[in-house]
């Protein structure tokens, strides 16, 4: 088996990945694949780039010791920390990258699709920063289990656009963004929030989040003398985070590279979000990858208590790995994440994202010995998930 | 020949074709939609297998998707509706859908079940040339489906000549920048893709899809192509008031003025 785990030229992953897009999208999607390479590998835009992840992001995010929670599960667990990036998580890595290169395309006009809201104040940000224009679409049932990150984004200027179709999450607000896109080709750039769409999306997305595990080798050396963990863990949704933090460490097979899912009430229950697990192949938003469906081929609703978990298709970069068998993919149930969430918040004093916390659940399901490294990314703070957090509790 | 082929041989002009939603608005009115289309004279039907999530599509097509989802709606029982559908009419019948669904009941039954059951075209806005050609193309030969490329107001000249050289049976000509039923009416810079296109001269005839939908859109359609496409509007047609045939030939009598 053809074991790359970089996108070819026409974005495929082995089998998974392509551009799936209708006419109307076709140029758009083209004249960004054109360029982006020469733009984002270009010495001004790397300037720029990392200049922002430093002075305005606060990056690099700090490697914690987690020495408590180490003591719990018998082994050396490093917490990567991008919940102490500016805006609150990983996304902003992401965004910023895509602004300076929509920017670069002369683009006056950004819009987003946001699930948990993470991603559409990332981008409500850096069009503030930039000054430009912001549209983002955002299912209904999230604006309410999301509710400060609504406000967030509009306070930073972005107008919030309700979405009503489906099951109103983030597979219809991606419906919306794609539609609003295909209304206004000439000005508007779409900033996708994850390692999903068309080709060039999933490269792009995994590229600017790869400064995750750029920052990790050196951290890693530096605490423990050497790069290379035992495990990497991290919640995969669409996947953005895992790809960034997976992405340095792809080719050095002595990492276990774990990608945790929500499987919600249970994949088994039909109440689910852990698309590797029940997903088949398929098309979603423009890419092959796996895709929740029915025996239609319809595809069907996700349920996981986590809004930016909550995606019935993935990276396509992601079914490849586990295609492969390159990287494991575990899922771990709502109950399970939210006792996650409580026990990090109590044992190291940080209270992490819904999402992040599926990828701490799964600290318990793995075999490790004392001296294993495990390095687990918390995507994300929990700020935006305190009402949720305060309902598990009573 | 393909009956698509051969009605652009024998007519050049004011061709009408209707798209309905399969399913919609009642489970079992297929046929019957078809048959009463056939009556009012249109030239070409396009099926519309509904999806759970239409991209290209604005509200009226999304809408009736999703209801004709919630009756019932399958590729599978679709093609059982459509099993005797060659006792009914001779008219050139086109399957028009997403890409999932098709590729879920798999393609090369599908194109067989197509074939089987006297389909003669097939558009699937979400298949891109570059994404049809290695895989599918052979085997749509095979079953002599054709299949139908799209162009819209964004698509280069060098692209729009490139389709054209490949394509058969017509170019659906997207008329703007929208999803569907989005616009009603044409402006200035429309006009100006419209006769932009006709002045490339292409081998391939040409029908204008998206904001057709009154007499006066049909007529500037026909203008600057062979024909034209109505979805949106007809779907809303279908929800009025009227029985099934009367409402159909309202709208037939409408547009063809």
């Amino acid at each position: 088996m053809n074991e790359t785990f970089t996108a070819d030229k026409n974005g495929y992953y082995g089998e998974f990945g392509g551009a799936f897009v209708p006419e109307m999208l076709r140029q758009n999607v083209e004249s960004l694949r054109d360029v982006y390479h020469q733009i984002i590998e270009s010495p001004e835009f790397q300037k720029e780039f990392t200049g922002l992840l430093r002075n305005y992001a606060g990056r690099p995010s700090p490697l914690s010791f987690a020495k408590r929670l180490s003591d719990k599960y018998g082994a050396k667990i490093y917490l990567k920390r991008e919940d102490l990036n500016h805006t609150g998580s990983h996304k902003i890595n992401n965004t910023i990258g895509q602004i300076i290169l929509a920017r670069n395309m002369g683009k006056t006009r950004i819009i987003a699709e946001t699930g948990a809201g993470q991603h559409g104040v990332a981008t409500a940000t850096v069009c503030a920063l930039m000054g430009l224009e912001c549209v983002v679409y955002m299912g209904e049932t999230d604006m309410v289990r999301q509710e400060p990150n609504v406000k967030r984004m509009e306070m930073l200027g972005a107008r919030v656009v309700p979405v009503t179709s489906g099951n109103k999450t983030l597979k219809d607000a991606t419906n919306e963004a794609l539609r609003d896109w295909i209304c206004n080709p000439v000005n508007t750039f779409y900033i996708i929030g994850s390692v999903v769409g068309p080709h060039p999306y999933p490269d792009l997305v995994a590229r600017f989040q790869s400064v995750i595990s750029e920052e990790l080798l050196s951290q890693l050396r530096e605490a423990e003398g050497t790069e290379d963990p035992g495990y990497i863990l991290a919640c995969v949704g669409g996947g953005s985070n895992a790809a960034g933090i997976f992405y340095h460490y792809i080719n050095r097979r002595n990492v276990r590279l774990v990608g945790v899912e929500a499987a919600g009430e249970g994949v088994n229950t039909g109440l689910t979000a852990a698309t590797i697990a029940v997903g088949e192949r398929g098309i979603i938003h423009g890419s092959k990858t796996l895709v929740m469906q029915n025996e239609d081929g319809q595809i069907t609703e996700p349920y996981s208590i986590s809004a930016g978990l909550d995606y019935p298709g993935v990276g396509p970069i992601h079914a490849w790995l586990a295609r492969t068998g390159r990287a494991d993919y575990l899922n771990v149930t709502d109950k399970e994440a939210l006792a996650a969430a409580y026990e990090l918040t109590k044992l190291e004093g940080i209270i992490p994202a819904l999402e992040s916390a599926h990828a701490l659940a799964a600290l318990g399901k793995l075999k490790v010995n004392k001296t294993d490294i495990i390095v687990v990314n918390v995507s994300g703070r929990g700020d935006k998930d305190m009402q949720a957090y305060f309902e598990a509790k009573t | 020949m393909n009956r698509i082929d051969k009605l652009f041989q024998s007519r050049k002009q004011n061709i009408l074709s209707i798209y309905f939603t399969a399913g919609f608005p009642v489970l079992v009115d297929t046929l019957r939609t078809i048959q009463e289309l056939d009556k009012a004279g249109v030239d070409m039907i396009e099926i519309g297998m509904p999806f759970s999530d239409p991209v290209a599509d604005g509200q009226v097509i999304q809408r009736s998707s999703e209801k004709a989802l919630s009756n019932g709606m399958t590729i599978k029982l679709l093609f059982k509706q459509l099993a005797s559908v060659r006792e009914t009419t001779d008219l050139p019948l086109i399957l028009m859908g997403y890409i999932n669904p098709v590729l879920k009941f798999g393609m090369e039954n599908f194109l067989h079940k197509c074939q089987e059951t006297g389909i003669d075209g097939i558009i699937i806005p979400d298949l891109p040339v570059e994404e049809y050609q290695e895989p599918y193309e052979a085997l749509f030969e095979k079953y002599n489906i054709l299949n139908i490329f799209l162009i819209s107001p964004q698509t280069p000249d060098e692209r729009i000549t490139y389709l054209d050289s490949i394509s058969k049976g017509f170019l659906y000509m997207v008329s703007t920048a929208a999803t569907t039923g989005t616009i009603n009416n044409f402006d200035e810079s429309q006009i100006a893709y419209f006769k932009k296109v006709n002045d490339l001269n292409l081998k391939t005839p040409r029908l204008i899809g998206f904001g057709i939908s009154n007499n006066e859109t049909f007529i500037q359609a026909c203008n600057f192509a062979n024909g034209a496409i109505i979805g949106s509007s007809f779907i809303r047609a279908l929800d009025g008031n009227g029985t099934l045939p009367e409402n159909i030939h309202g709208f037939i009598r409408k547009i063809r003025g």
